[in-house]
């Protein structure tokens, strides 16, 4: 009785959380602060993953997500300097327009699709089994290794292809660094190079030859 | 006991927060695929909350593989906006019309 009402407290909490900070997301104009705010609603939602029985997906989620793509978009937006335009309401007619049609799509949905009587526990009930093994990511290993194996290699070239793009895209030849120019080395002649003098000879040498 | 369908609603709430967010913020790059990650997120959300709900491996798998092309997506967008700045000056939607699209 005491973990059901401990995991209630934990999902209202985190799920709070976690709303009001994608709002902030999406309300805050300065853009390192959107970052910072992504960061808290994945960290909220990797805590629900892990009561949800998906403790490695919650990891990954903390270590990829906040690692790693949170890290390259504050470098991005910290690197291009952004005075940034505004959030600007240009074409408001059609703006409105499309943003009543989703409002009401989102409330139908939210209303009559995915709501307690189509959803509720006596459709679905809370299981205890953890997928039949000893834990979730046994099962998650099990499963990706023997089943899926084919589409989890595909994922490690996309993300080697992904490596190669982003280096490939974003390199470039550094500007003033000393290199040889191999052209110019080549095609240079005698001329340039060597200057032949003419020289009147020395008294001391006709001396010499004279004894 | 937590019914599914408080999990549904609330990455029903978060897609919804992210479509505001892609409408509001329609000419800045980095905010919209910060919005993009959001969408990812709650798309993420329901498979892990059917994965547990029907005792069934195969969400979390789904849920592995969006996570990977998710990552690679945002590196590869991140460096085409990182070229766009370079070769531009701007990174504004709007001003980004050579196409006359």
């Amino acid at each position: 009785m005491y973990a059901s009402l401990l995991y209630q407290v934990v999902f209202y909490v985190l799920s709070a959380i976690m709303l009001l900070s994608a709002a902030m997301v999406v309300a805050s104009s300065n853009s390192v602060r959107a970052i910072l705010f992504l960061v808290l609603t994945f960290v909220s939602s990797a805590g629900l993953w892990i009561t949800l029985q998906a403790d490695f997906l919650g990891l990954i989620l903390i270590v990829v997500y906040v690692g790693a793509v949170m890290t390259l978009f504050l470098f991005v937006v910290m690197m291009l300097n952004l005075s940034g335009p505004k959030a600007t309401f240009q074409g408001m007619k059609r703006l409105v327009i499309f943003a009543i049609t989703m409002i009401v799509l989102i409330v139908c949905m939210l209303l009559f699709v995915v709501g307690p009587e189509n959803f509720s526990l006596a459709q679905h009930a809370k299981p205890q089994a953890d997928f039949g093994m000893s834990g979730s990511v046994q099962a998650l290993g099990m499963a990706l290794y023997t089943h899926h194996v084919i589409a989890f290699e595909m994922s490690a070239i996309i993300l080697f292809v992904a490596i190669v793009a982003a280096i490939y895209l974003t390199h470039r030849q550094p500007q003033n660094r000393l290199k040889q120019r191999v052209s110019k080395q080549i095609a240079v002649t005698k001329s340039q190079r060597l200057r032949v003098i003419k020289k009147a000879s020395s008294a001391r040498s006709d001396q010499g030859g004279n004894s | 006991m937590i019914p599914l369908s408080n999990y549904l609603l609330l990455s029903a709430m978060l897609f919804g927060l992210s479509i505001a967010g892609i409408i509001i913020h329609r000419r800045n790059v980095i905010k919209l695929l910060m919005c993009i990650e959001l969408m990812l997120l709650s798309v993420n959300f329901n498979f892990i909350d059917f994965a547990h709900y029907f005792d069934d491996i195969v969400g979390q798998v789904f849920v592995f593989f969006i996570l990977t092309v998710a990552a690679a997506e945002s590196a590869i967008g991140l460096a085409i906006i990182v070229v766009l700045y370079r070769n531009r000056g701007t990174i504004d939607v709007e001003e980004l019309d050579d196409l006359k699209g």
